[in-house]
């Protein structure tokens, strides 16, 4: 701790957080007769960021991209609209993503919270990231607080459920998680103004959530299915991972690479670019113990290269 | 009379959105926020019903604004306060509190006398309301 903690009102270390920039004063109501350049529009909203972030780290995933484009732009719209005095009624904008396991659900659900409070659709637009444990209780009588608990700590943003069908168990008809479930679907009905529900899972077991809870199904307005990456994505991933950790391939360690990635594809249990972050973490490894090994002396190159050795001692080419 | 409690206390009643904004003034300064209620106002009686915990990791007034309304759903005539606590290490005490339902009907306080050994007096505030039992003393006169 440095220093002495402000007290009271005194404005250095309790004054007023510096200004949200998304939260601006209401703009004045515009005549009939007037013109809004929309290209305006998008750059004051500082929406763009944020979409071609989404399009330069995230690889692939077209139809996830365009769908929220496409959301962007009806925000924008409605938010011209509203200066024109127009009243549209909120948008739903409930979603479901379905996809196989590291498509990049949870990732494009960080990027969706921080687009809509960009374009004023939430206030904060942090995301709070739960499961079943979260939302449902033990006993008779815990779930209600501990669902609404998270309903309100979500609101304000993104409120994103992983896994969403366990909260259904067909089997047991005394379990909690259809109360939770009641609770859940009130509130986004209810309070649509104050949060966005995101369901995620994968797609066969989430039908199947639906078609059981199809109160559910009827109050989300958009399912965006999640691909599955095709060989070159998934290759364009583990650079873009590589880039950030600070690692290069050595130019033989290329089609090392891709011989792997096409042979953990085959694999069962493979989980996209959730497999590559761990062949990565696993080439690290093997990368750190053969210097470790090798004793020399070592210069930045070294240290950042992976040798063909670091794949191929993997299990997938046994 | 009008019980002068907290802040805000002798400005008119808060609509909902002054509420939020007060709210949202707490939680951008991480004070978590709870609501308390009560049938005896007594000045003395600095601890009120708590209407279920203290709501910790908020980010927006929406939660707040949520529990106040069904504690005033709950209890239509009580006295309802929303209370901000800064838990900063130096200062650990509510930093805001104010009310946020009050009865239609406040019929104040009397104050009583007593006489005790050696002539002395002792005075006490008495509010009027204490005299019917706890649950029925802002509802509609019987």
């Amino acid at each position: 701790m440095t220093g002495r903690p402000g007290f009271g009102m005194r404005p250095a270390e309790n004054g007023s957080p510096a200004p949200d920039p998304a939260a601006g004063e209401p703009l004045a109501p515009l005549p009939p007769d007037a013109r809004v350049d929309l290209a305006r529009e998008r750059s004051d909203a500082q929406a763009d960021e944020v979409l071609d972030a989404l399009d330069a780290d995230l690889v692939g995933l077209a139809p996830v991209k365009t769908r929220i484009r496409e959301i962007a732009a009806l925000l924008l719209v409605d938010r011209v609209r509203a200066r024109f005095g127009i009243d549209s009624g909120r948008p739903n904008l409930h979603m479901c993503f379905t996809g196989s396991p590291g498509t990049g659900k949870t990732t494009v659900a960080v990027r969706l919270a921080e687009l809509l409070h960009r374009l004023g659709y939430v206030r904060k637009g942090h995301l709070v990231s739960v499961t079943r444990d979260d939302l449902v209780g033990q006993y008779v009588g815990h779930t209600a607080p501990k669902t609404k608990e998270v309903l309100k700590r979500a609101m304000g943003g993104v409120l994103f459920i992983d896994e969403a069908y366990y909260l259904y168990r067909a089997e047991n008809e005394r379990d909690y998680g259809q109360e939770a479930i009641e609770i859940l679907l009130q509130v986004m009905e209810n309070q649509r103004d104050d949060l966005v529900v995101v369901l995620a899972g994968y797609k066969d077991r989430m039908d199947s959530f639906f078609a059981s809870n199809p109160g559910m199904s009827s109050r989300i307005a958009h399912h965006i299915d999640f691909p599955d990456y095709e060989p070159d994505e998934l290759e364009a991933i583990g650079r873009l991972m590589m880039r950030d950790e600070g690692y290069t391939l050595a130019p033989e360690t290329e089609p090392v690479f891709r011989a792997y990635l096409d042979r953990r594809r085959a694999r069962p249990r493979f989980a996209n670019a959730r497999s590559v972050r761990n062949a990565i973490e696993r080439a690290r490894l093997r990368h750190a113990s053969r210097l470790v090994a090798e004793s020399g002396e070592v210069d930045r190159a070294a240290l950042t290269t992976l040798l063909p050795d670091d794949f191929l001692a993997s299990r997938v080419f046994s | 009379m009008r019980i002068t409690q907290g802040t805000f206390s002798f400005l008119p009643e808060l609509t909902d959105d002054e509420i939020a904004k007060q709210a949202a003034y707490a939680l951008d300064r991480g004070w978590p926020c709870s609501v308390e209620f009560t049938d005896d106002p007594h000045p003395r009686n600095s601890y009120w019903e708590m209407w279920g915990l203290p709501m910790f990791d908020l980010t927006d007034p929406a939660g707040v604004l949520y529990e106040v309304k069904e504690c005033r759903k709950a209890y239509p005539d009580h006295y309802i306060r929303l209370n901000a606590y800064d838990a900063r290490y130096g200062r650990q005490t509510t930093a805001l509190q104010f009310i946020v339902q009050r009865p239609r009907r406040e019929p104040g306080f009397r104050l009583d006398r007593e006489e005790t050994s050696d002539r002395r007096v002792r005075y006490t505030l008495h509010a009027y309301a204490l005299d019917r039992p706890e649950g029925e003393r802002y509802g509609d006169a019987p």
